[in-house]
């Protein structure tokens, strides 16, 4: 079985070890073997859509264009030279399709130009630092993170926590939003996530960096109540 | 390079590889260091602020913790009636490859 979402695992291990499991699978997919196909739509839908959403507004378009997709890899499957890996070839046919979606809506996303929303602010508010003229420790702690690492691992287990997170995701810039999930959720290398998107690596870590940085406040937020 | 003042962190960010970095520094660089995209001298300095501040440490362990967090949410796939009516398009086509 193709290793696809090994979450942060090198990407020459996921590369190396797909291909041959992944030429298998195009194999049997030529053949019309439905379990290949089951298997490669319940591995990659959840991806395709999430990237669709970063380009077409709602849900259901997005759900259209992920069917488009999975429709242009059968009648294309039989041309695929296997070049490029199969999870390339298929994120290429979504983006595309997505983006014309988009245009036709007038809703194209650039994914390489942050948008207004992306403005910088920082990571943690400037009131929780010592001022830069402190005669000894200027840019340190006045208001130390509240302390909660070590009790996340069993808040995993209350349903309550994974919520606020979840709706902290919902909340973000779409763009920090889209990044987030591809990278943490989905456990997508950065350089997949800037292919995707067509994004630079530097504006990619900018978009990580907001959005993780406003989920781990929410977060701190949420234990200081509960403390 | 004119130094403009002692307690100006920012304007030093990276041209003064021994300064000490504060914690407002380290707060915005976490997301390269994480990625190992961080220069090396800044990586040290990183490190040596880390080995002296328990507040750092707690925020560097927090988004740790919140990637491990956010791996364990469940992907939102696609509708199931979607996924019905691909699979009977895909046994369609296998149909429609035979007869050829």
């Amino acid at each position: 079985m193709p290793v696809t979402n090994g979450r942060y695992e090198s990407a020459v291990t996921l590369q190396t070890g797909d291909r041959t499991s992944e030429a298998e699978l195009i194999e049997r997919l030529r053949h019309g073997d439905e379990a290949a196909f089951t298997w490669l739509v319940d591995t990659y839908s959840p991806s395709l859509k999430r990237l669709a959403l970063a380009f077409v507004s709602d849900d259901e378009v997005a759900e259209e264009v992920v069917q488009e997709t999975w429709l242009a890899v059968l009648t294309g499957i039989g041309r695929f030279e296997g070049r490029s890996s199969l999870k390339t070839w298929l994120f290429k046919i979504l983006t595309n399709r997505a983006k014309t979606r988009g245009v036709r809506e007038k809703r194209t996303v650039r994914f390489s130009e942050l948008g207004p929303e992306d403005e910088y602010g920082p990571a943690v508010g400037p009131e929780r630092f010592l001022p830069p003229d402190h005669p000894n420790f200027p840019g340190h702690w006045s208001i130390p993170p509240h302390p909660w690492s070590g009790m996340a691992e069993q808040a995993v287990l209350r349903r309550e926590t994974m919520e606020v997170l979840r709706r902290g995701l919902e909340q973000l810039p779409r763009s920090q939003r889209t990044v987030v999930t591809l990278r943490d959720v989905d456990g997508w290398p950065a350089h997949e996530v800037c292919a995707a998107l067509e994004l630079s690596e530097a504006n990619q870590r900018v978009l990580l960096h907001r959005g993780r940085s406003r989920l781990r406040s929410i977060l701190e937020t949420y234990f200081a109540e509960d403390a | 390079m004119a130094r403009n003042s002692d307690t100006d962190w920012q304007t030093h960010m990276g041209d003064d590889t021994l300064r000490e970095m504060a914690c407002q520094e380290l707060v915005e660089v976490i997301t390269d260091y994480l990625e190992g995209t961080l220069p090396k001298s800044d990586r040290a300095r990183f490190d040596a602020h880390l080995a002296t501040c328990p507040g750092c440490r707690e925020y560097v362990e927090q988004m740790r913790v919140l990637i491990r967090l956010s791996g364990s949410l469940t992907a939102k796939s696609i509708e199931p009636a979607t996924r019905d009516s691909l699979l009977r398009a895909f046994q369609r086509w296998r149909d429609s490859q035979t007869r050829l």
